[in-house]
């Protein structure tokens, strides 16, 4: 190579990042931004009608678990608060065993079709995610409620005498999150059940596993890292479900989306909100740390 | 009888698809494996051998028949119920267990107590001579170790049978050689029957106690390497293994007369009558001189020098060709000619009349 070639490969090395120049401003200003913005105003005051008043407060930190008495100005732990992030959490667990559950077979199905046939399975099971999902929730509204699909299914085959009282309830949330959820689940599960090596059955069976083994001892274990995936990619926005909860749970069973929600809108208490959201973000980050430390601990040790 | 046959498959038929487009994989084969032997089913791609295997294994049900193991009905047991292990062609090992975790496998499905699990795979792994890698995960190993990983995987529940499936042909050359080694050390080790397929001629030959050789989901003859050789009931045994010559030919009295007009004696004329084909190895024709009484007359079309042998490819009087092989002589020289008229006397006993 020439002194002069060499230079020219030192000067484009020195300044190839200026190439990625653009996506750092990019990423600066859509995603580090409105981030900083929200940790700034989650320590200060709330105004009057909404927005932020300039002043350093933890009010907002504080307010996630505690609230003030109205009587006694004193700090009281907020059951309310309590109640919705149990909620939260409860349904988001529930959602994401229970797309698993359904999930697996479904992907198992999918990946032992032939070749030629798994696209077409694969695209029906993305086709709700072309539709909007306040109309997919709309959807599920039509199933659930009182004079829905449901209840006059069940009711003609005479197995309920008067129609279940589904809608606005955790159930209702719950059985919306898992329709909406479940293809997030099955596309990771399918990709891992694809490169399964179908072979590992026949020789697991030849050593004597039964059925069950077959599948806890062998399938479970090799999968593992699609079934992880895919509970992230459901447990996450399920915590953070947000349309579902509102449209299904009506104003009543909250979850923490439509908790932050309500504080930047009648709550009036912006900070609060922030403070809300931050957390959220927060307990998912420390989760999904411990999840890549003990997966690579996992991996180096065999 | 006393000595129950380790593995029997009685007039067994296995069909694939349906009416017209069925294949016939397995067309009532029938055959007994005795215990403690090392069985080799051996044939061309396609014949049937591994769904034979698989029928033995349990990984398929027969059309019809039945499969015995050491006198027992097994048919309709599942895999996980029979005594019978397999080293899979492609070994599927599992990538997410270690080496001793592989081993141990079948002992721990079992359900067999931790220690003797440890036992058994602190055995296996030094009859394979793998106990450095036992910590290993599989895919951190050479082709030739997760050969052995596959072996003492399948050896550690003391199967009553072993089947392996072409275990070899994913090796190079040399390594298979070493290997053909050890699994013959591995059989008489552990007493284990091996079923064993393969494809090579070579490698039945050479491992074999007993060789069963298929073609066209038929089990064309079984016997010794010997008996196969020396003795093919066949046209496509006698040219499945090793070289042969095929010449046409008459009965008669005594003996069969060839397209040429000569007479060559016959102690056994196989039953048959009329036309037949006459089968004689190579190595079994002697060149001598052509006035001599009762030699072929032949012409040397071309000499193939192989260094210990030389093959003489010659033309007899009719334009059938044969092969004879010759012991090279110490100088090297046949003293051949191409265009040379020589005669060509077989070997008494050598010549056989086969089926078609
Ligand atoms: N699952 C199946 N479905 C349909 N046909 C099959 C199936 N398995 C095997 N066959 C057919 O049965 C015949 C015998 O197959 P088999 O695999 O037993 O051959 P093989 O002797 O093991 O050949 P190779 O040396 O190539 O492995 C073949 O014609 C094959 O196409
Ligand atoms: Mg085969």
């Amino acid at each position: 190579m020439s002194a002069a070639e060499e230079a020219q490969t030192a000067r484009s090395a020195r300044n190839g990042w200026l190439l990625s120049a653009p996506a750092l401003v990019v990423l600066t200003v859509a995603a580090a931004g409105p981030l900083l913005i929200v940790v700034v105003y989650s320590f200060l005051l709330p105004g009057k009608y909404g927005n932020v008043e300039w002043g350093f407060s933890l009010d907002g930190w504080r307010g996630i678990l505690w609230s003030k008495d109205i009587f006694t100005d004193e700090y009281v732990l907020a059951d309310a608060h309590l109640t919705i992030f149990w909620r939260s959490v409860k349904l988001s667990v529930l959602t994401t065993i229970t797309t698993f559950l359904v999930g697996f077979p479904t992907a198992w199905f999918i990946a032992t079709r032939p070749a030629s046939q798994r696209a077409l399975w694969l695209f029906l099971i993305t086709i709700p995610f072309w539709t909007n999902l306040l109309i997919r929730t709309y959807a599920m509204n039509e199933v659930l409620r009182s004079e829905g699909l449901m209840n006059t299914v069940l009711m003609k085959l005479g197995l309920i005498g008067s129609p279940l009282q589904v809608m606005y309830t955790d159930i209702a949330v719950f059985i919306g999150m898992t329709y909406v959820y479940l293809p997030l689940m099955v596309l990771p599960l399918f990709a891992a059940i694809d490169r399964f090596d179908m072979r590992l059955l026949e020789a697991a069976y030849d050593l004597y596993a039964s059925r069950m083994q077959v599948l806890r001892r062998v399938i479970l274990p090799i999968v593992k890292p699609g079934i992880i995936a895919g509970s992230i990619l459901v447990f996450v926005p399920s915590l953070g479900a947000y349309v579902t909860p509102r449209v299904l749970g009506g104003g009543k069973q909250m979850m923490i989306g439509n908790f932050i929600e309500l504080q930047f809108g009648q709550g009036r208490n912006w900070p609060l909100g922030s403070a809300l959201s931050m957390a959220l973000l927060v307990v998912v980050m420390v989760a999904l740390l411990i999840y890549v430390k003990y997966a690579n601990r996992e991996q180096g040790h065999g | 009888m006393n000595a129950v046959n380790a593995v029997e498959a009685r007039n067994t038929v296995k069909a694939f698809g349906q009416g017209d487009s069925a294949v016939r994989a397995l067309d009532d084969v029938s055959v007994e494996i005795r215990k403690g032997e090392f069985f080799t089913l051996l044939g061309p791609s396609g014949c049937g051998k591994t769904t034979l295997l698989r029928l033995i294994a349990g990984f398929e049900m027969p059309t019809s028949g039945s499969i015995l193991l050491e006198g027992q009905d097994i048919t309709h047991l599942p895999p996980n119920r029979r005594p019978v292990n397999t080293v899979f062609q492609s070994y599927a090992l599992f990538p997410h267990l270690t080496v001793a975790q592989n081993i141990g496998f079948g002992l721990t499905m079992q359900g067999r107590p931790a220690r003797e699990v440890k036992e058994t795979t602190d055995r296996m792994l030094a009859l394979v001579k793998l106990e450095a890698m036992a910590g290993r995960k599989t895919s951190q190993l050479s082709g030739g170790q997760q050969q052995r990983v596959a072996l003492a995987r399948a050896l550690a529940p003391q199967p009553k049978v072993l089947l392996l499936d072409e275990p070899l042909s994913a090796l190079d050359l040399k390594l298979r050689k070493e290997m053909q080694i050890e699994l013959k050390r591995l059989q008489t080790e552990t007493g284990i029957t091996f079923v064993f397929v393969t494809h090579d001629q070579e490698e039945a030959l050479t491992m074999s106690d007993r060789i069963g050789v298929m073609s066209a989901g038929k089990l064309q003859q079984v016997g010794s390497a010997k008996d196969i050789y020396t003795r093919p009931v066949n046209r496509f045994v006698a040219s499945f293994i090793g070289e042969t010559n095929f010449l046409p030919a008459t009965t008669v009295p005594g003996g069969v007369r060839l397209a040429t007009g000569d007479v060559i004696e016959l102690a056994d004329q196989a039953g048959r009558s009329g036309a037949v084909t006459v089968t004689i190895r190579p190595e079994q024709l002697r060149l001598c001189d052509p006035a001599e009484a009762g030699a072929l007359a032949a012409t040397v079309r071309t000499l193939v020098y192989f260094g210990t042998d030389t093959h003489c490819h010659l033309e007899l009087a009719d334009g059938t060709e044969v092969v004879a092989r010759l012991q090279s002589p110490a100088d090297g020289e046949a003293g051949l000619a191409q265009g040379q008229r020589v005669g060509l006397r077989p070997v008494p006993g050598a010549a056989r009349v086969v089926e078609d």
